[in-house]
């Protein structure tokens, strides 16, 4: 058997292992690759970095623990950003994992220490809706009161008690609407429902297997913007200029990628090169 | 090396090697793995829309509408907090478990037919509006702008894709050209989308493996 042959039949999990420190060896490094932002994290960034102080943003969290590496890092640096803007920050989920995912990047923000010195209370500068089943019909009937379709919030206090919910009835008293999605429901319903119908300002931040086709939805009226998968929360963070998870994470993404795109080359190499002879036989 | 005291982080970080075993071969730990992951997750979603659906939903405005009857009867007042069509969704909830039984089964189908039927409803306006006359709408775009090379291959890549989706007529001649042209720009949307499917493989991976090697070892900062 020829050398070429061998390589076609390489054990895969010769394949798997390399991959495997591939994405390991480079955590151990502190390495900040370059990040180029791109025109799509930017529309989201400047949306944001635009509004004026004490202006209300709803963060819908519709991804559970299997998408968090790549939304995770994505929730983070958008709360640093919103909260050293002094926006406030209403959160939601129509997941029903969501609202937890939120606490946990709510914890990681709060104790920075630029955050924690403007000692930011729970419902007058940030909140917690929770979770309300019914998929996209709950982004309908938030278009017409947000308070019938989450009565209370994530801990059971009435909306009406809760002082930042005082005067926001709908999307018309919502600024900007930042959805981070995993599936569905998720981005394209948020589309379809709240910037579509009633006007919102949406931006999105999604897996990077859903971001493709989000693309279309780009534009006017529809997204201002979207980050896709780990690379847009890397982004992200490079705009705010608080590097974080997200580029941390990019060394070990391109390595990875460069021991993928070798074994595409060396794999098409040898098949090319073993074509003729298994025609033959 | 510092590992984690966490009881929680030894479990997830034990069910991790579980799952990623399967990559050696099939195996009982990775059996083991699976079939607690499917239970854990079936019971969760369970618990979770029991709570947040038929009790918060449907059990508290029946409670509440009861309550109020029996204590002040009738007023006209009751339809401010008591959400009676809480009350029609239970009904039809109910008539979809009449499928255990055969020979009222048929029934059930009026529940279907009622989500059918509103969710066509509910949807039709939404997906002509924002992936219909949207989308045609920015596929309008002008030749003499800025982005005029971009605009120029979405808007070819838009009509030669079309082209190759019609097939009342055989794609021969130079509407099979552009038929093939059209196979072109989908190949590379194809390759694009794939390409964003290995990053958030790799993704995921690299949370794993910082989970693996930080979180539970403490290799790592």
């Amino acid at each position: 058997m020829g050398f070429f042959e061998r390589l076609l039949k390489i054990d895969r999990r010769i394949i798997f292992t390399l991959i495997a420190i591939a994405i390991a060896m480079p955590l151990f490094f502190d390495v900040s690759m370059y990040v180029e932002t791109t025109s799509e994290v930017r529309g989201v960034f400047t949306a944001v970095d635009t509004l004026s102080a004490g202006s209300k943003v709803l963060i819908s969290f519709d991804f559970d623990p299997g998408s968090m590496p790549e939304l995770q890092p994505m929730a983070e640096s958008f709360f640093r950003h919103c909260f050293s803007r002094d926006l406030k920050v209403i959160v939601m989920g129509l997941w029903p994992q969501g609202p937890l995912q939120a606490n946990w990047a709510l914890d990681v923000i709060l104790n920075e220490p630029d955050i924690k010195a403007k000692n930011l209370q729970y419902g007058v500068d940030y909140v917690n809706l929770g979770y309300t089943a019914g998929n996209e019909v709950v982004i309908q009937r938030m278009g017409s009161n947000i308070h019938a379709a989450f009565p209370a919030d994530y801990y059971g206090t009435p909306l009406d008690d809760i002082p930042l919910m005082k005067g926001v009835r709908n999307f018309d008293n919502i600024d900007f609407v930042y959805n981070l999605s995993a599936g569905y429901p998720g981005t394209m319903e948020w589309v379809q429902f709240a910037a579509d119908r009633f006007r919102a300002t949406l931006g999105a931040g999604n897996t990077a297997v859903q971001a493709p086709l989000m693309y279309p939805y780009l534009g006017k009226r529809q997204l201002v913007g979207i980050l896709g998968g780990m690379k847009g929360a890397a982004e992200y963070e490079v705009l705010a200029q608080r590097p974080a998870r997200g580029v941390r994470y990019m060394f070990s993404q391109g390595i990875a990628h460069a021991v993928v795109i070798f074994f595409v080359i060396v794999g098409n190499v040898a098949y090319f090169a073993t074509r003729k002879k298994r025609k033959e036989s | 090396m510092h590992p984690s005291p966490d009881i929680g982080i030894w479990i997830g970080a034990l069910l991790t090697l579980g799952i990623f075993s399967f990559l050696y071969g099939d195996n009982p730990y990775y059996k083991f793995c699976e079939a607690l992951f499917v239970g854990v997750s079936a019971g969760h979603w369970f618990v979770t829309l029991f709570w947040t659906v038929f009790v918060a939903k449907m059990i508290r405005n029946v409670e509440i509408g009861l309550n109020t009857f029996i204590t002040q009867g009738f007023s006209a007042g009751m339809a401010d907090y008591v959400h009676w069509s809480y009350i029609f969704g239970g009904i039809l909830g109910f008539l979809m478990l009449l499928r255990l039984f055969p020979k009222i089964g048929w029934i059930s189908r009026w529940s279907l037919a009622f989500v059918v039927g509103t969710t066509s409803g509910l949807f039709f306006i939404n997906y002509l509006v924002s992936n219909g006359l949207r989308q045609v709408e920015k596929s309008i775009l002008s030749l003499g702008a800025e982005f005029w090379f971009g605009n120029l291959i979405l808007v070819v890549g838009t009509f030669c894709g079309l082209i190759y989706f019609f097939f009342s007529k055989e794609h021969k001649g130079a509407f099979g050209g552009l038929a093939r042209v059209g196979i072109w720009f989908l190949m590379i949307t194809f390759g694009a989308t794939f390409g964003y499917t290995v990053m958030s493989r790799m993704s995921l991976l690299i949370g794993r493996m910082d989970y693996l090697l930080g979180n539970w070892l403490g290799l790592i900062g």
